[in-house]
């Protein structure tokens, strides 16, 4: 079989209303269309088209040697990922849940994230793995873990993390064309949460590259999915008090988008970091550290972040108090600018 | 492998004796006991499905269509064993002695439900997939190391063979012989997955030759030959033979979870020659002169009212409290955790 990426349909490309959700299948099935080493690997991914119907009808139309319903074993799943990505495919494996990843960690730890380095760039690990995670859908309990830090921590992977369905689709081709491994968050909460317009056809949103989605002046709000929505709510009320938000969607969560931080932050003066993560060893840490690299001079006010707790999140009867709420995130943003 | 692990039956699916190995050992408080505990889960079941549907309760795995493999599996146990289910086996723990209040509570996203009652050990349920495995077989090696005749039974649906922790919990217990009963339910789809996507092996009882202990494939819609089988391997468990793999064939009824919906990857004929495990105990009590109607009808009411009672008592707990999500991380609480309460429950105040 001729395996090589066509090039675009020349076609006209259209824009559709997707949900996140929608447009991560619209993403795999635009490059399960334009590339033929592409293969979606995961459990009930086939027939049944995702829990989340993340790969509803792609097996239909693509086959199942492509969209392949794998045994449960999220370790063969990865692992056999990275022998197929060393020997010509491009794999797009499906972990059902974040919070199940964790027999495949070994598998990334020691093997996605550093083959490039253990062979000196002969073998390489192209691949990417899906997982929707966080909480807040009253989902059982270990389905809402939001651990992105464990694998931001680790070099030789990326990760992104997409909160709207534009960035969903463009990530997810960027991460398939992308020479190394990329981890993909999708925020669960978000998945059917609103609609946008989404070209057809194949485009990309650049990985490294946070986005502004709301200019101002008295302080910078950075966060990514799920708390996207959050933040923007609490950047609305702050303004009613005359506190104007300057917010920053990372989506790109490994490597970090250093000068839009440092540009924001050197504006404002202040910052607040949100997730979901736990506070300790969470990557606003990481974020504290990068301004306190470029900007300590033109701090205001000590950097706020407003987190998880420092618990295993709760069974979904307690989770509403374990994720950041936007009245959390105004009183972290008037602490810092009443300092 | 067929040939070499035939489907062992008490009764057929007439009711019928068809295997008179176990024949002295029936009684008509067995039969009865067995049926009641059917009869008792399966409304269970059926009532927490339709509390799921009004919004009274989260997402629920129903587990109708294994009721005799849960309720034979459980029986057979002794107070003093151990029990490590998974995420639908809430069937065996209530059969087992678990607070169905507590039950109902689980899947309302309380952490109380997980908590076993005083005298019984019941781990909380797997919800990773296989992990119960190896926690199995070390409770029981403690067991064992402690010198008494305690054994543990890990329970476990087809798809969880697919998982490094079955093969690792099966080794564990063979090598140092740790009093186990692995108690696979193959109820022959993993969500969406059918069995034979799942493995390329043809029974699951099988895979017990690679960890050099017995395994045994039996009719889990059977409940007595479940509840015989299971007692013999606990036996030889307790002699200290180690461990066994029994895999009872079985079928789920329903979805997965009252979030999946199974026409998208079942057939629709498929499962319809299977003769639902009650209808098959009925049958065998009508043709061993066991069956009593007054009985009958005075058990389904008086489980009716158990049931009420518990729901009642699930919506009438108190409401879930917030300190509860800091204070059971540590025995004693690192001051920074102590400061995220604090400030938390300030917030929280400043906010009413």
């Amino acid at each position: 079989m001729a395996m090589e990426m066509r090039d675009l349909p020349k076609k006209e490309t259209k824009d559709q209303m997707l949900t996140i959700v929608q447009a991560v299948n619209d993403g795999m099935r635009t490059l399960l269309e334009t590339d033929d080493r592409i293969m979606l690997l995961g459990e009930d991914i086939g027939k049944n088209g995702g829990v989340f119907r993340a790969t509803e009808g792609l097996q239909e139309v693509f086959g199942a040697d492509r969209v392949v319903d794998t045994p449960l074993s999220e370790a063969g799943i990865i692992g056999a990922s990275v022998g197929l990505a060393v020997n010509g495919f491009k794999p797009i494996a499906e972990i059902q849940f974040l919070g199940f990843i964790y027999p495949a960690y070994e598998q990334v730890m020691t093997h996605v994230s550093r083959l490039r380095m253990r062979t000196m760039g002969r073998y390489t690990v192209p691949m990417v793995i899906r997982a929707p995670y966080g909480a807040g859908v009253r989902a059982p309990e270990i389905h809402s873990d939001s651990v992105e830090a464990l694998f931001t921590h680790m070099p030789g992977i990326k990760v992104v993390c997409p909160s709207t369905p534009y960035d969903a689709k463009g990530l997810l081709i960027a991460a398939a064309e992308d020479p190394d491994p990329v981890l993909m968050l999708e925020p669960m909460r978000s998945y059917r949460a609103k609609r946008e317009e989404v070209p057809s056809g194949r485009y990309t949103v650049e990985i490294g590259k946070g986005k502004r989605v709301k200019e101002g002046t008295d302080i910078t709000l950075i966060a990514w999915g799920a708390m996207m929505p959050v933040v923007e709510k609490a950047a609305e009320q702050a303004e009613k008090s005359g506190i104007s938000c300057d917010v920053i969607d990372l989506r790109t969560l490994y490597p970090l988008d250093r000068d839009l931080i440092a540009e924001s932050v050197q504006k404002t003066g202040r910052a607040v970091i949100v997730h979901e993560a736990h506070f300790t060893g969470g990557l606003g840490n990481d974020i504290v550290s990068m301004i306190n690299d470029t900007s300590f001079l033109y701090l205001r006010a000590p950097i706020e972040r407003v987190t998880g707790f420092d618990v295993p999140v709760p069974f979904f009867a307690l989770e509403e108090h374990f994720l950041p709420t936007p009245a959390r995130v105004v009183q972290a943003i008037e602490k810092a600018v009443h300092f | 492998m067929n040939t070499h692990y035939p489907i062992k039956q008490v009764m057929d699916k007439e009711g019928r004796i068809v295997d008179s190995s176990y024949e002295s050992l029936i009684n008509e408080q067995l039969v009865k006991d067995l049926y009641y505990h059917m009869y008792r889960i399966r409304t269970f079941d059926r009532k927490a499905i339709s509390l799921q549907r009004q919004g009274r309760l989260g997402t629920y795995a129903p587990f109708e269509g294994q009721e005799a493999a849960q309720v034979g599996s459980a029986m057979a146990l002794q107070p003093a064993d151990w029990m490590f289910p998974t995420y639908r086996d809430h069937g065996a723990k209530l059969t087992f002695g678990a607070d169905m209040a507590g039950t109902f509570l689980y899947w309302n996203g309380r952490v109380e439900g997980c908590v076993p009652p005083e005298g019984r050990n019941i781990f909380p349920p797997a919800v990773p997939i296989a992990t119960q495995l190896p926690h199995a077989a070390g409770a029981a090696w403690a067991e064992r190391r402690k010198g008494t005749k305690n054994a543990s039974i890990a329970y476990f649906g087809d798809g969880a063979t697919s998982e490094g922790d079955f093969h690792e919990g099966m080794n564990f217990a063979s090598v140092f012989k740790a009093p186990v009963v692995f108690f696979n339910q193959n109820n022959r789809y993993a969500i969406s997955v059918p069995i034979e996507k799942q493995m390329n092996s043809e029974t699951i009882a099988q895979k017990a030759v690679a960890y050099g202990m017995p395994g045994v494939r039996i009719d889990g819609n059977d409940c007595l030959i479940v509840y015989f089988e299971v007692m013999k391997a606990l036996e030889e468990a307790r002699k200290g033979q180690g461990p066994t793999l029994i895999e009872a064939v079985t079928w789920r009824t329903g979805a997965h979870t009252t979030a999946d919906d199974p026409t998208k990857y079942r057939p629709a004929d498929q499962g319809k020659d299977i003769v639902d495990p009650l209808l098959r105990m009925e049958r065998f009590m009508k043709n061993n002169g066991y069956w009593d109607e007054a009985w009958v009808q005075e058990t389904a009411e008086r489980i009716t009212a158990e049931i009420e009672k518990a729901v009642e008592d699930m919506e009438s707990y108190p409401t879930p409290n917030v300190e509860d999500l800091f204070d059971y991380v540590f025995a004693e609480m690192p001051a920074q955790l102590a400061e995220q309460k604090q400030s938390y429950l300030t917030h929280l105040r400043g906010n009413q």
